[in-house]
């Protein structure tokens, strides 16, 4: 036995070894040549800029071509005008006001597709809920256009029964209409990923207790759940809260919001680009503080985020 | 039994919210169709708004911009997206926690921090805007969103089998390619058609960075869109819509099926 393994052994040693060098070194390049060159240009492009903004942010009123004001906190003290303030405000009362609608109306959908559905339903219905996700938002938007127009589909039907025609488009409404709209797939999405792993033999097992359906989902759905709700709440939070198409196709000038005054500075007729910088770095900072909190309450499950 | 029970109040809300879904994307498709442009009213049967739509020159000049720029930021993105995934599961260093975390940055921030951020730099930089640069701007959240898919898919792969052709003495690269590459492909493909439909929808980091002989569709759309309903809008819009709900089907089905795979397997 032994003089049989002894020579293979011998043979087989060297092609190992020097496997073994290649290997060592391809070790260290290996990593390099997988996260260098996405790592670059991450940095470039993300970090980078991003490193500019708050740098640009610091240059009080700095528009593009003149000559570098000194350093100041002057755009971020402008952001404290009255008008400045209710801008922010608004923003903040169309995210918060949108994730309530979409907790509200996905909740019961997301519910329906994951535990009263049939089984074999469940992922047809899911994906035919969210597709409308990939179309054009622009589009979308547009579509809702068509739709609340004073001329358009709803105030066309509420003419039939003689009733006045009715502002809906241009509003604050509008604006909710358009952005629920376009968030709650990703809410019943998440949701859905919650209530799906929702174990059923626990509701099963307070049936049995003597709890009605109601008491049953109180206590165990709700807080089972409760981090799902949390990590829809915040997708749906930052990206209404950031939203540009949604205020500007199907708000008025009246429902300006922060994305809307940023875009204003930079492409728009004012051309100050510190202010608009000073903005974008406290949308960063309230998406920031977002994911703190939900770091905090939230679940961990990455699949969630 | 079951049929004469009465639907509980959790479907009628889904059937609402389904008709809720869907009633925009209906109307457009009917709109598109009707011959008065600017009633709401139904005055008849046309095509001519797909005519008008296939011989605008300016539409078709947008689309072919935005296949351009989705198709190599799709591509760029592909590859640095899967291997920063792979890197990400595979490799232990200091400074893996930021680097994971910037990126995901793409995913979280909204885009007109991005748009910003990105036209800030480049003008600092004195880079001319052009077609280049909204590429360069779409592959940042392009490989976000790629790589975020492939490493969801890694997560649930047995790591042995690599292992194993490591030892069965595959070079690395044979190992990755020949291993670890089929593995990933329907969540490669599958990232890559999202990626696809993002870069084709994007609107704001595109205005952003786009300089003044490019104009990607949704630049074009939204030019045209803020100043009321164009009709011609409608024709273009069901085509998009039906172009990227075929698009998302085939993702759904590519990563379905790879996940019976894997659990067949």
């Amino acid at each position: 036995m032994s003089a049989s393994t002894t020579p293979t052994s011998a043979t087989e040693d060297p092609p190992r070894s020097r496997v073994g060098i290649g290997q060592r070194l391809l070790r260290l390049v290996q990593p390099l040549v997988l996260l260098f060159p996405a790592g670059v240009w991450l940095a470039l492009l993300l970090v980078i800029p991003t490193l500019m903004i708050l740098e640009l942010s610091l240059h009080p009123g700095q528009r593009p071509g003149a000559a570098i004001t000194p350093y100041g906190l002057g755009n971020y003290l402008q952001i404290f005008q009255p008008t400045y303030l209710q801008v922010m405000w608004r923003s903040f009362y169309f995210a918060i006001v949108t994730t309530v609608i979409c907790v509200l109306l996905g909740f019961p959908v997301a519910y329906w597709i994951a535990v009263m559905a049939p089984k074999k339903w469940q992922n047809l219905l899911l994906v035919c809920f969210v597709l409308p996700l990939w179309t054009s938002s622009l589009l979308r938007s547009y579509a809702w256009i068509t739709i609340l127009r004073p001329t358009g589909v709803i105030n066309s039907f509420l003419g039939l029964f003689g009733i006045p025609q009715q502002d809906l488009l241009y509003q604050d409404l509008s604006v909710l209409i358009g952005m629920s709209y376009n968030f709650l797939p990703y809410m019943v999405l998440i949701l859905y990923a919650s209530l799906e792993k929702l174990d059923k033999r626990l509701l099963e097992a307070a049936a049995d207790l003597g709890a009605n359906p109601q008491q049953a989902f109180r206590k165990i759905t709700i807080p089972q759940t409760l981090p799902g709700v949390a990590a829809g709440s915040f997708l749906v939070f930052i990206t209404s809260i950031g939203d540009f198409v949604v205020p500007e196709l199907l708000g008025g000038a009246s429902s300006m919001t922060t994305a809307r005054l940023i875009y204003n500075q930079f492409l728009g007729a004012t051309r100050n680009w510190g202010f608009g910088s000073g903005l974008s770095m406290l949308l960063i900072l309230a998406v920031s503080i977002s994911i703190a909190l939900l770091l905090k309450y939230g679940d961990r499950d990455p699949d969630l985020l | 039994m079951d049929q004469r029970r009465p639907p509980s109040w959790q479907f009628i809300l889904t059937l609402l919210m389904f008709g809720y879904m869907y009633l925009p994307i209906l109307v457009l498709g009917v709109f598109s169709f009707n011959a008065s442009p600017y009633s709401a009213g139904w005055s008849g049967f046309t095509l001519s708004w797909y005519g008008r739509f296939f011989n605008d020159s300016k539409i078709l000049a947008a689309l072919q911009d935005s296949l351009f720029v989705a198709f190599i930021s799709v591509v760029i993105s592909a590859i640095l997206g899967t291997t920063m995934a792979v890197g990400l599961a595979k490799y232990r260093f200091p400074g893996k926690g930021l680097y994971r975390g910037v990126s995901y940055l793409p995913l979280i921030v909204p885009d007109i921090a991005i748009a910003v951020a990105t036209l800030v730099f480049l003008a600092f930089m004195g880079i001319p805007l052009s077609i280049w640069t909204v590429v360069a701007a779409h592959v940042v959240f392009c490989l976000a969103y790629i790589a975020l898919v492939v490493s969801t898919r890694l997560a649930g792969l047995n790591p042995h089998l690599e292992e194993a052709a490591l030892d069965l003495g595959a070079t690395p690269a044979q190992a990755f390619i020949k291993v670890l590459l089929p593995q990933l492909m329907p969540a490669i493909v599958s990232g890559c058609l999202l990626a696809f439909v993002l870069s084709m929808d994007d609107f704001l980091i595109s205005s952003f960075t786009a300089g003044g002989g490019v104009t990607t569709l949704p630049m074009e759309i939204y030019s045209r869109v803020r100043t009321g309903v164009k009709p011609d809008v409608n024709a273009l819009s069901v085509f998009l819509i039906g172009v990227s709900g075929g698009l998302a089907f085939l993702a759904e089905f590519i990563r379905h099926r790879g996940e019976q795979r894997r659990l067949g397997g």
